[in-house]
């Protein structure tokens, strides 16, 4: 099985985010970038399914600066075979125009499955996978909890409300991953010494026309100072009358 | 006349709520640029369509289809875009879970860029501008869009639904299969009556400080004496398979905007706050003076959840009876 993994470099969930001089991005000084945790599903489950086969090989693409080749080394320690790095000064905010260059570079690459993540925990833009598949007219499943592959076809189950969709479609397929699809494999020593001598191939990304920009990045307003209505039981009638005739959400 | 699409999902034939939201939206930005509001509603035999020029549609087009009786990714995505091709400044439609698979291909085959889990509409020069929270909620941008047609999905319970207009006229389009790659088969409803984390009103959350599975029927109590009420968890407990994963709420799980979420036993772990921080009020029980929930909680109690969770389910039981 030939698989391909889209993956991409986002700050640490932990990060406090602070506005850049621009007014329109992050100040980027001291914070820590990690391979966004979504994608790290995708990377688990292509891994998964090669050893599975037995045989085949995971490539992992990512759309970004000279910096993103960390992220690549990151999930070749995981396991990953090569990466790809398509660079590009800025990542657009636009998904499309990132869609495009990944459709760009996958296209012909003869690959029976590419993965993404549902979502990338920076932009939140939600988007990339299901607009990869639709440029290169495969079938998508979004979110996935659950893939099964057999036979060419894959049934994958993916959360909406109030319960749980059965999906199905054939190879080659796009899958975008949410968790609860597997637990992602911390990198051992090993295999970090042998991502150093996988390879990584770098060539222009090929982006799209970018039809959104970015106004203005703001942070959100402070929820007003809570308080702490007492202590132990003798404070739930406290409470109970505060939400009724103070929050009145009773 | 500029023209602008709000989509509208149907469950077993009745419109959704958020599908008045999104109409409502697209209502908001049909004002600021002089445009018109058609709705566009999906489903099989005749859907709901009461109540949608009220909302503010002037025109109701359905496109009917057996195969729509349930999502249908290809075929709903060639439909809407077979209309939406027809002149449209902008198309709304809601970031629920269909909505957020069928906005990607939408923009594909409109070849429009699309806003995602959007909070707040403006139209600046002519331009749709989109307001949505990113980092997790931990920063808000403003995105420019440049259409036409801009695509906004919306996120629910954000666009109040309006009640101020007129019955729109009701129209049939032809609905579309498209190339169908994409079969959704069955659909898995939940336990009858679990109501979802993401949409309740009400969110009961439980964590770590629950210390084992068996304990969380006091969670699940304290929601059911809300009435209406679901259950939420975190991420840790959700991991050691005390939940399930549907529960999560926080960065890698669902993000909530109810009325009221009481956070019990959980920490406050920043990835947890980026999920629920946008609650209208949150509550905390914890027996951690410390604990950072309680810098974002509006209430909070110091106490042990064991004792205090009985208590409370019992008094809003009594609050809610007088
Ligand atoms: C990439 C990434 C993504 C993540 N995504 C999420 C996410 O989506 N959602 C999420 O929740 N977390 C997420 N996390 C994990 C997060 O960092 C925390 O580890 C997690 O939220 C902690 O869960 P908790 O509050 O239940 O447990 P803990 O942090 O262990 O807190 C337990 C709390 O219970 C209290 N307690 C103990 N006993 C009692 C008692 N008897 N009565 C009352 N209180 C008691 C303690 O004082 C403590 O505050 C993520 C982490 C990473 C790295
Ligand atoms: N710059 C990028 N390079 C490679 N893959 C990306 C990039 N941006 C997004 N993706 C992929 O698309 C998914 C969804 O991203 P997004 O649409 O930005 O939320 C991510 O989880 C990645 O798998």
């Amino acid at each position: 099985m030939k698989i391909a993994v889209c993956v991409k470099r986002v700050p640490d969930t932990e990060t406090r985010i602070k506005v850049g001089a621009d007014g329109a991005s992050i100040d980027e000084a001291g914070v820590k970038f990690i391979l966004n945790p979504f994608d790290e599903f995708a990377v688990e489950e292509a891994l998964q399914r090669r050893e599975k086969a037995g045989a085949g090989e995971v490539v992992i693409v990512t759309l970004g600066s000279d910096a993103a080749a960390e992220t690549i080394r990151t999930a070749l320690a995981m396991g990953a075979d090569r990466g790809v790095l398509l660079k590009a000064e800025r990542i657009p905010p636009d998904g499309l125009a990132i869609a495009q260059a990944l459709a760009a570079e996958l296209r012909g690459g003869g690959y029976d499955l590419i993965l993404f993540g549902k979502v990338a925990v920076d932009d939140y833009n939600h988007q990339v996978g299901t607009m990869t598949a639709e440029l290169l007219g495969l079938p998508c499943v979004t979110a996935a909890v659950k893939l099964e592959i057999a036979d060419g076809s894959v049934t994958a189950e993916r959360e909406v409300e109030g319960g749980l969709e059965v999906v199905g479609c054939a190879l080659p397929a796009v899958i975008t991953c949410d968790k609860g699809l597997n637990t992602p494999r911390y990198p051992a020593l090993k295999g970090i010494m042998a991502a150093k001598k996988k390879p990584i191939e770098t060539r222009a990304a090929a982006l799209g026309p970018v039809r959104m920009s970015v106004k203005s990045l703001g942070l959100p307003p402070d929820r007003k100072e809570g308080r702490i209505v007492g202590e132990g039981p003798d404070a739930v009638s406290e409470l109970v009358r505060l939400l009724r005739q103070e929050a009145k959400v009773l | 006349m500029a023209r602008i699409l709000a989509v509208c999902e149907t469950k077993n034939g009745a419109l959704r709520k958020v599908s008045r939201e999104a109409v409502a939206a697209a209502r908001a930005l049909a004002a600021a640029m002089g445009a018109s509001v058609d709705a566009i509603v999906l489903g099989a035999g005749t859907p709901e369509t009461a109540g949608l020029g009220e909302a503010g549609a002037d025109r109701v087009l359905v496109a009917s289809h057996d195969s729509f009786d349930r999502y249908a990714p290809d075929g709903y995505a060639a439909t809407i875009a077979a209309q939406a091709k027809d002149g449209y400044a902008a198309v709304v439609l809601a970031a629920t879970a269909s909505g957020k698979d069928l906005g990607p291909r939408l923009a594909v085959q409109l070849d429009a860029p699309l806003a995602m889990d959007v909070t707040a509409l403006a139209v600046e020069g002519g331009k749709v501008v989109a307001t949505r929270p990113v980092y997790a909620g931990k920063a808000i941008q403003q995105v420019v869009l440049d259409g036409p047609p801009a695509l906004v999905a919306i996120r629910p319970n954000t666009f109040a639904p309006v009640a101020a207009g007129k019955a729109g006229v009701v129209q049939s389009v032809a609905a579309q299969t498209g190339t169908v790659r994409v079969r959704v088969k069955e659909l898995k409803a939940a336990e009858q009556g679990a109501l979802d984390v993401g949409e309740a009103s009400i969110v009961v959350s439980g964590g770590r400080g629950m210390k084992g599975p068996e304990h969380f029927h006091l969670i699940e109590e304290l929601a059911k004496a809300f009435g209406n009420a679901a259950v939420g968890a975190s991420r840790a407990v959700v991991d050691a398979g005390w939940r399930p994963h549907g529960e999560q709420v926080g960065q890698t799980g669902k993000t909530v905007s109810p009325q009221l979420y009481i956070a019990v036993g959980i920490s406050g772990a920043i990835q947890h706050l980026a999920g629920m921080r946008t609650a209208k009020v949150i509550v905390a029980i914890n027996k951690d003076r410390d604990a950072p929930i309680f810098k974002v909680a509006d209430y909070g109690i110091v106490g042990d959840a064991f004792e205090i969770l009985p208590l409370l389910a019992e008094a809003i039981r009594k609050a809610r009876a007088g």
